[in-house]
């Protein structure tokens, strides 16, 4: 039996170290069944949960693991929970953000497609932890493999009683909706989510209110990732201290970076935060170095919105303090690796082409001023830059930094920015010449 | 489409599942579809038209039997996307955008579909074609051929 996905993985040194927990059973084709996931200790957490923990114990539980959002922002899960106001008689919501959308991010996807019940635990625990009754994983539309995948599991959960009314005997119900996304990169914004969840456009939402507070049909909803809800069981299961045991002090617990790019193996690793960046790029068990025994010129280490990182700091933690301290961010993970015959100007062009694609168009600073860097950026690849354009570029990334509702307006320009400080010779270079000055021709085998 | 509407607390938000639904049947969608929809979902035709234009990932006119979307985000293009899209164009002998007279193919090219590290990719229809080289896409396109 082979995965719909080919995606190389680190499975077996996870499954040795019994450090990591993510990856342990992702090579297991059979782990997408229910009767696979039970054998290997599912649905245990789920189940000691619903016999004798309250919500509070289990906010307390995760509050004290120190475990935070995979999907980008880093925030504490736990912490968020705890945000819903108890006394709310509003029904409330829990919903799943497996919009994954980042360029270079792949991670939520193989979790999805190999280990959906890993998802719906971890969600369950969430939503029993706000005393929400229904929740929603929201797919995002290009992933059909994914959200059939996840039917099939649902229906497989009701038929064991793992979901839908008195789970287990406790008197709980909980029901799960598996929702189809339209393939807007906005949508993994959660007030944007939240918009299109509701059948709206996707447009972000201005906070406050805060989603706990008033999110799906304004009553209270909690979004958290894919990863993020995958680690909740095994926190359950295994204690706060054993998760805290793995890390650092401030980013605790595994992550899954998604390898992308010039390296000889690509893939998604599941390591300790805080490991070595350069590691994971040269070590065999990872990239195993650039491809064709190329220099390096740069990284991308957490998503194509996070600033870059030229050759001479990669000696880092992955981790989101140590990242932070050096000008980047951790983000979702996605480490995109380019080699020294990288034209900056053509891989910015790509980005912003994107950001432009995918904003929302709500705010003006966001939605003209990406338009306006891809028509710049845009003529200085195509060899019509002009003296002054870096000068420009540079003012209307200002403008649009911190003004705008949702971070997309400042995704779109941190890595336009960090490309311009670490390589502005090469930009002035494009202008002055009218062409690369590293040739970017990268072939398909 | 109406069982799966029962499932949440508003009609509403059945609308992005129901047009997911009618633009795997249709292979895209159009107004006709849209009055359909709002007459299962009981919801004004002007709110599904109103999400079907804001995402992308719906055609609004009619594409060939097989959609060939390839991705040309970072990911891939550092691994060639663009050569990829390149050499699609000369084996179907259409330019980016169009569809073979045939009415078999339609190549486009999208943004990040999430298979970064099994880059270069492309979607057909519902399913994705990852880690690809010359040979592969040879052989994906005769098997589609051979299968219409």
């Amino acid at each position: 039996m082979t995965f719909y996905s080919p995606v190389r993985t680190n499975a077996a040194e996870v499954a040795k170290s019994d450090r990591c927990h993510l990856f342990k059973y992702i090579e297991d084709p059979t782990q997408v069944e229910v009767a696979s996931y039970v054998s290997h200790g599912g649905y245990k957490a789920w189940r000691k949960v619903l016999n004798g923990l309250t919500p509070e114990d289990v906010i307390a539980e995760v509050k004290s693991s120190g475990l935070r959002g995979r999907g980008g922002a880093g925030f504490p899960t736990g912490l968020k929970w705890g945000f819903v106001p108890k006394d709310s008689p509003k029904p409330r919501y829990l919903i799943c953000n497996a919009d994954e959308s980042e360029p270079g991010t792949c991670k939520d996807r193989v979790i999805l497609e190999r280990d959906p019940h890993a998802v719906i635990e971890g969600m369950a625990i969430a939503a029993y932890s706000i005393r929400s009754h229904l929740m929603f994983i929201y797919i995002r539309g290009e992933f059909g493999h994914s959200i059939a995948t996840m039917e099939k599991a649902r229906k497989e959960v009701y038929d064991k009683g793992h979901l839908g009314k008195n789970i287990y005997g406790s008197g709980y119900d909980l029901d799960l909706v598996v929702h189809s996304g339209g393939g807007a990169y906005i949508c993994g914004e959660e007030t944007a989510l939240l918009n299109s969840l509701e059948g709206e456009k996707g447009l972000s939402r201005i906070r406050p209110p805060f989603p706990a507070v008033e999110g799906l049909y304004a009553c209270p909803t909690i979004v958290n990732n894919v990863e993020t809800l995958s680690a909740v069981p095994h926190i359950i299961n295994r204690g706060a201290q054993w998760f805290r045991s793995m890390g650092t002090e401030k980013s605790p617990g595994s992550k899954i970076f998604s390898l992308s790019g010039h390296v000889n193996q690509p893939g998604n690793y599941e390591v300790e935060l805080g490991f070595n960046l350069k590691k994971l790029i040269y070590d065999p068990v990872y990239g195993n170095g650039i491809r064709g025994g190329k220099k390096l010129k740069g990284v991308i280490p957490g998503g194509a919105s996070t600033p870059f990182l030229t050759p001479d700091m990669i000696d880092v933690s992955l981790d989101f303090e140590s990242l932070a301290s050096i000008g980047s961010m951790l983000g979702s993970g996605a480490v995109i690796v380019f080699d020294e015959s990288t034209c900056i100007v053509w891989a910015i062009l790509k980005l912003i082409h994107f950001f432009r694609h995918e904003s929302c168009g709500k705010c003006t600073p966001c939605r003209d001023g990406t338009g306006w860097l891809d028509q710049i950026i845009g003529a200085i690849e195509h060899g019509n830059g002009r003296p002054g354009d870096i000068e420009k570029i540079e003012d209307i990334c200002g403008n649009i930094l911190g003004r705008t509702i949702c971070p997309l307006g400042d995704a779109a320009v941190m890595p336009i920015q960090s490309a311009i400080k670490h390589w502005r010779d090469e930009w002035q270079y494009h202008i002055d010449h009218k062409q690369c000055l590293v040739k970017t021709q990268f072939e398909f085998k | 489409m109406k069982e799966k509407a029962t499932q949440y607390p508003r009609r509403k938000s059945a609308i992005l599942p129901a047009l997911t639904i009618a633009y795997r049947q249709v292979g895209h969608l159009n107004e006709q579809i849209y009055r359909e929809i709002a007459k299962t979902l009981n919801l004004p035709e002007v709110e599904i038209a109103e999400a079907a234009t804001f995402y992308t990932m719906f055609p609004k006119q009619p594409v060939g039997k097989y959609l060939i979307q390839v991705c040309h985000n970072i990911s891939c293009a550092l691994l060639g996307a663009d050569s990829l899209i390149e050499y699609l164009e000369q084996k179907l002998g259409i330019r980016k955008g169009e569809t073979t007279k045939d009415n078999l193919f339609t190549l486009i090219s999208v943004e990040c579909l999430g298979s970064c590290a099994t880059a270069p990719m492309m979607q057909i229809n519902n399913d994705y074609y990852e880690n690809l080289t010359r040979e592969k896409v040879d052989t994906i396109l005769e098997e589609l051929k051979a299968k219409a």
